[in-house]
Order: structure tokens, then C-alpha cells, then sequence
């Protein structure tokens, strides 16, 4: 039931993209009270000036070298690629970051911004809880006082990351509202930012929101692609023949496909969190089975009824368990440039256990989404093709409810 | 001007507290269509649409209810629904306009879609005998206040505070000023809304505001309702706050 209000016609994916009013093609845009309307242009000025200031952008690369560990490897999996029997997989470290995910890139990118505004505290939304981490993290290392959104759901199934929050010195708000998920706690981050946009910078921790967050988180997280690109080059001497990255609401993905976006050959493939199954309530594959819509201030594919009304998602995942996907996902979905699927919570639970102990490595329930549909792509290429994997996080966050799942103790 | 949430706790509550509002004498009364995510509501009005869609309410019967009643009574003030662009597009706009129209509303108050893109929208509803009713925020810079005129119709809806819906104890003292800022660039009449729950507060903004928004201190006498005899204490409270509010806006 699509309008044909707001649409523009798609072509061919560009890299150029937002437009100045945050469009991505027909996508993205601001749908947010008048309230937070002037936060926003403010926003988007001053990131206009540090994308092209060299002092930020030095100090950045920096502290990703010195305090984040970048590069990180882009490391051959041989015992995965046996095991696939295909083309050769490539694994995107991530993981090795610190704070033991990819959002560290990004929550460290706008906590610099937040200084440049002159801006004193911090508010953050968290799932899985990696994104609150990673903010508690960056505000602890510049003295910035940090309020992170969590819903009570999550919080139950991530307290290491809860716990490690606090440590940090942030402070975590339980969010008893709605689905007690990550999208309440985006509802609860935006209603604090209404009362305090004038002290307060948000920090939104993927492509999602009103513009100029999803450009600007993107662009924070493209760090993961342009190294990919090179570290492919001198690898195998040629860019991967395809790149897959799990989606939720989706920054690595965005991160890793946005500097392959204009390599034609390249293909892309975002994997979603298929759940226990297609029926609605029981996944949160956005774009695989949503429509277009409104939420959460920007115009995309969304999980909706037909009221309008937000619908229920789940996945085994807390950081993938979300109904709305970023605008430049949807932009990119139809126009053909990125393919996406997904995975259901028994694949991805398999995966996790499959790399542990193929690689001797823990992923992210979140990331595993994306290995059990690498293994598939992989295993249907050739021996002399090569497939980039993001392994976006680390495993260590989900081995209590791994272990509460698989019904063993620790 | 009054706020309720549809449907809480039920449509038929709905159309008896509009009648209750309608005979105090207020002179607008707001329909806030219940939606899963409002991130500009407060807790108050929240859980008066969760209460609502917990019950599985669905758009099309807030036309009929509010359909019903416009046909039935002669004597109503202007109904005006508070509605997210999420269940705007999810209906079709030019669908929803319609709808709207047929159920006899006055205007649309749409929170979550600002001048800048409201553009479209307002195209479509001059077209339609719909007002779109536009709002500024204390924290709405003087440029856009110009875009926002531009598109805005009915009244303006001023917000008095950055922040969501919900009673406070106090108005920021910048709010006079920005009204007679405002009144001198438009003709428009101005609503002052979000925070305002007391007789006394609209004593201050009498002469500086046409009309006074008031909303989660409505909806909360709605909060216990479970039957009949929780329902008429409900309403009676309702009444007796309109009557107050009434009373303190004609006082002179």
C-alpha cells in the first residue's frame, strides 16, 4: 500500500546522497516536533564544518589508531572456508575493537562533535547494549556526564554490558514503556532531548532518526569499509566479489557497504534477523517484510499495521530487535544495490557455535546473523572468490542467555 | 481547548466526554488519535493510548464515533485531531484529508511534521476544508517561524515549553514575549499548549493568547477507570475542571 506521496522515482544507487533536506531518493527526511527541529539544523551545520575541519578529523583517526586499535584485521577464516566449501571468507574484525564492537567508531565521532558544540551532556538509546558501551565509554574518556535509555527487556538480557555501563560512570534509565525494547528506549532518549536540547547532545547509535543522523553515523562507521577495500587489495589484489553485513538498524552494514557502494561488482547483502518465523510479532526483518512508512523521525521501510501503529518484532538478538531500519538501507533496497535477506534465530544461535569452533571465536548473536548467511553465499561461489564477512561485535555479552537458551549453566 | 485521546477507555467514554466538554462551553476541542510511539507525549498521554490500543482500537472507528457525534449534535465547538504523520501516510494523505473531512472535523494538528515538510501536506489540505494547524516551540528560531506561517492555517499552536506534553507548576517567563512576537506577524489566532493545568495559569496568558490547551491533566482522571461508577467520577471531575478553566478564560 504504497502512496505515491513523498515518492520520487529510483534509478541507480548513488553515493551521493542525502540531498540537503536528508533525502535518500524518496527516503529519510525529518518527522519530529517542531521542538527538537532547530537541534537538528544546528547539528547539521556543525557537522558540516568538522566533515571538512583536518584538526577533527586528525584527532579522530587518532584516537581510533590509539584508543580503539584500528585497523583492526581483516582475517582469512581457513577452517570456516573449509567448512563452507566455497570461496574463501574473509572476517571484518570488529570485534577487536575496544568495547568489543563497531559502535565505538561512531560514539567516539560524536562525542568530539558534542564538545565543538559546546554541548555538556550526553543521552544515548541502547539494545544489545554495545552502543551504550560504547558512549558510556567515549563520554568517561572526555569527562562528559552520560544518561543511556535501556529497555527493561534488554536489560535482563544484557546485564554485563549494564554492569560495565555503570562502572563507566553512566548512568542507566530502565524504560518500562511500550515493548521495553530498543525502540522505547529511542522513544524515551528523543523525549529527554525535548526537555534538554539546549545542553544536550544525542547520541543515536545507528543510521536511524531524523537527518543528519543517519549521514552522519554512516559516515562515522565508513571507516569499516574503506579498510576493508584496501586490506582486500593487498590481500587478494582485488575487492571482494561480496560483501555481507547483519542489519538491524543497521550502522556496520551501512559502514561497510556505503565505500563499495559506486563498485558495481561488488555485491552487497544485508542480512536481517528472521526470528522464529514470517508471521508478524515473531521477527523483525524490516525490509524484508515491511512496507514504507514513518518512524522514529525519518521516512523508511518500517514494521507497521495497517493503522499506522508500530508493530511487535523479535529476534533472539537485542541489538537487531527492531522494527524500523535506516532510510539509506531502504534507498539502497530499492534500487537493487544491496540485497537482503534473512536469517532465522536457530541459524544464527548455529553460526555462533560454528565459529567458536571452526575459528576459536565468540560473535555477537547480532553478527552471527550475518556468518550463517555467509557461510551459505560462500559455500555457492567458487574456490577463487573471496567473501567479506563483518564480524560487527564480540560474543562474550550473549554467553549467559547462549547458555540460558541451550539450557546449560556457567 | 480541551485535549482526550480516542477510545480511552472506550470510543463511546469519548463521544460522552465530548458532549460533557461541548456543553461546559469550551471552544475547541482536541482528538488526539492513539499511536504506538509518540515521542513529543508525556507519560499522561501515553498510557491513555496504550490503554486505547491495548483494546485494539483502529482509525477508521474514530471517524465513525466522531462521524456519529458531529451528525448527531448541532451544537458541537470545532473538533481538531491530533494525529502522527506515521498513521497519516500509513492511511494514504489524501485518503486520511478525506476521511477526516466526511467524520466532520475542523482542522489537523500533525506534531511530527514540521513546516519544512509540510509542504506537501499543506497543498494537499488546502484543497480540503481542513485547517492544518501549525506549532512553535520556545525553541523555534526567528527563520522559521517565517517557513512555519507560510503553511500554517486554523490557529497556531504555541508550545510554552521545550519538552513534551505533561502539567507543570510553572511557565517559562519568555513565553509572553515570544506571543506578542507572534502576534504582531500574523493574524492567526494563538493556542497556548503543553504543561498548562491550572485556573491560574490561564489568568496569566488571557491577554496575551486566544486560546488555552490543556491535556494530560484531562486525560489523567482517566487513569482508573474500570466501570461505570470510576466513569461518571471521571467525567464529573472532567466537567469540573472545564467549568474552572472556562470561567478563568472569560474572566476579564
Amino acid at each position: 500500500m504504497s502512496s505515491p506521496f513523498l515518492s520520487s522515482p529510483h534509478t541507480v544507487a548513488t553515493s551521493q546522497v542525502p540531498d540537503e533536506r536528508g533525502r535518500f531518493g524518496e527516503f529519510g527526511r525529518r518527522f519530529v516536533p517542531e521542538t527538537l527541529m532547530h537541534a537538528l539544523e544546528d547539528l547539521t551545520a556543525h557537522y558540516a564544518n568538522v566533515k571538512q575541519d583536518a584538526e577533527f578529523q586528525m584527532e579522530l583517526s587518532d584516537l581510533l589508531r590509539e584508543y580503539v586499535g584500528r585497523p583492526n584485521p581483516l582475517y582469512f577464516a581457513e577452517r570456516l572456508t573449509e567448512h563452507a566449501g566455497g570461496a574463501k571468507i574473509f572476517l571484518k574484525r570488529e570485534d577487536l575493537n575496544h568495547t568489543g564492537a563497531h559502535k565505538i567508531n561512531n560514539a567516539l565521532g560524536q562525542a568530539l562533535l558534542t564538545m565543538r558544540m559546546g554541548k555538556k551532556r550526553v543521552i544515548a538509546e541502547t539494545g544489545a547494549g554495545q552502543h551504550g558501551v560504547a558512549t558510556a565509554t567515549a563520554c568517561a574518556r572526555f569527562g562528559l556526564p552520560c544518561v543511556v535509555y535501556m529497555g527493561e527487556e534488554d536489560i535482563r538480557r544484557q546485564k554485563l554490558n549494564v554492569f560495565n555501563m555503570k562502572l563507566m560512570g553512566a548512568e542507566v534509565r530502565p524504560v518500562t514503556s511500550g515493548s521495553r525494547t530498543l525502540r522505547d528506549a529511542i522513544n524515551e532518549a528523543m523525549r529527554d532531548w525535548m526537555s534538554s536540547v539546549k545542553e544536550t547532545h544525542y547520541i543515536i547509535g545507528s543510521v536511524v532518526g531524523p537527518h543528519p543522523f543517519p549521514m552522519m553515523v554512516r559516515d562515522f562507521q565508513s571507516i569499516i569499509g574503506l579498510e576493508t577495500r584496501l586490506q582486500a587489495l593487498e590481500h587478494t589484489g582485488s575487492l571482494p566479489h561480496e560483501v555481507i553485513a547483519c542489519v538491524g538498524g543497521g550502522s556496520n552494514s551501512a559502514g561497510m557497504f556505503y565505500p563499495f557502494v559506486d563498485d558495481k561488482n561488488v555485491v552487497l547483502t544485508g542480512v536481517e534477523p528472521g526470528g522464529k518465523g514470517s508471521a508478524p510479532g515473531e521477527h523483525a526483518s524490516t525490509l524484508v517484510h515491511g512496507e514504507k512508512g514513518v518512524l522514529h523521525g525519518s521516512y523508511s521501510y518500517v514494521l507497521q499495521d495497517s493503522s499506522g501503529q508500530t508493530s511487535d518484532v523479535h529476534s533472539i538478538s537485542a541489538g537487531l530487535d527492531y522494527p524500523g531500519v535506516g532510510p539509506e538501507h531502504s534507498y539502497w533496497k530499492d534500487t537493487g544495490r544491496v540485497n537482503y535477506v534473512n536469517c532465522s534465530d536457530d541459524e544464527a544461535l548455529e553460526a555462533f557455535q560454528l565459529l567458536a569452533r571452526t575459528e576459536g571465536i565468540l560473535p555477537a548473536l547480532e553478527s552471527s546473523h550475518a556468518i550463517a548467511h555467509g557461510i551459505k553465499a560462500a559455500g555457492k561461489r567458487s574456490k577463487d572468490e573471496n567473501v567479506v564477512i563483518c564480524l560487527s561485535g564480540r560474543g562474550d555479552k550473549d554467553v549467559y542467555e547462549l547458555a540460558r537458551i541451550l539450557r546449560k549453566d556457567i | 481547548m480541551p485535549y482526550i485521546a480516542a477510545g480511552d477507555p472506550d470510543l463511546a467514554t469519548t463521544a460522552e466526554i465530548i458532549k460533557e466538554l461541548s456543553s461546559a462551553g469550551v471552544d475547541l476541542i482536541e482528538v488526539g488519535f492513539p499511536y504506538s510511539d509518540p515521542i513529543a507525549d508525556g507519560p499522561v498521554i501515553q498510557a491513555s493510548y496504550t490503554r486505547a490500543l491495548d483494546k485494539g482500537l483502529k482509525v477508521e472507528q474514530i471517524f465513525e464515533t466522531v462521524q456519529k457525534l458531529t451528525t448527531a449534535e448541532d451544537s458541537l465547538p470545532p473538533l481538531v485531531a491530533m494525529v502522527s504523520f506515521a498513521i497519516i501516510f500509513r492511511v494514504g494523505p489524501e485518503a486520511f484529508i478525506k476521511k477526516a473531512e466526511v467524520a466532520g472535523f475542523s482542522g489537523l494538528i500533525v506534531p511530527d511534521l514540521p513546516g519544512d515538510e509540510a509542504e506537501e501536506f499543506a497543498a494537499l489540505i488546502s484543497g480540503s476544508s481542513l485547517d492544518l494547524v501549525q506549532l512553535i516551540a520556545p525553541t523555534t528560531p526567528d527563520h522559521r517561524v517565517e517557513k512555519i506561517l507560510n503553511t500554517a492555517s486554523g490557529f497556531l499552536y504555541c508550545i510554552s515549553v521545550a519538552g513534551i506534553t505533561g502539567a507543570r507548576d510553572e511557565l517559562p517567563p519568555e513565553l509572553n514575549d515570544q506571543l506578542r512576537d507572534l502576534r504582531s506577524r500574523t493574524d492567526l489566532p494563538l493556542a497556548v499548549g503543553f504543561g498548562i493545568s491550572k485556573p491560574e495559569q490561564v489568568d496569566i496568558l488571557r491577554d496575551v493568547a486566544d486560546g488555552i490547551i490543556v491535556g494530560s491533566a484531562i486525560v489523567r482522571h482517566l487513569e482508573n477507570v474500570t466501570d461505570d461508577a470510576s466513569k461518571a467520577m471521571a467525567l464529573k471531575a472532567i466537567r469540573q475542571m472545564a467549568d474552572g478553566l472556562v470561567a478563568a478564560t472569560h474572566r476579564s
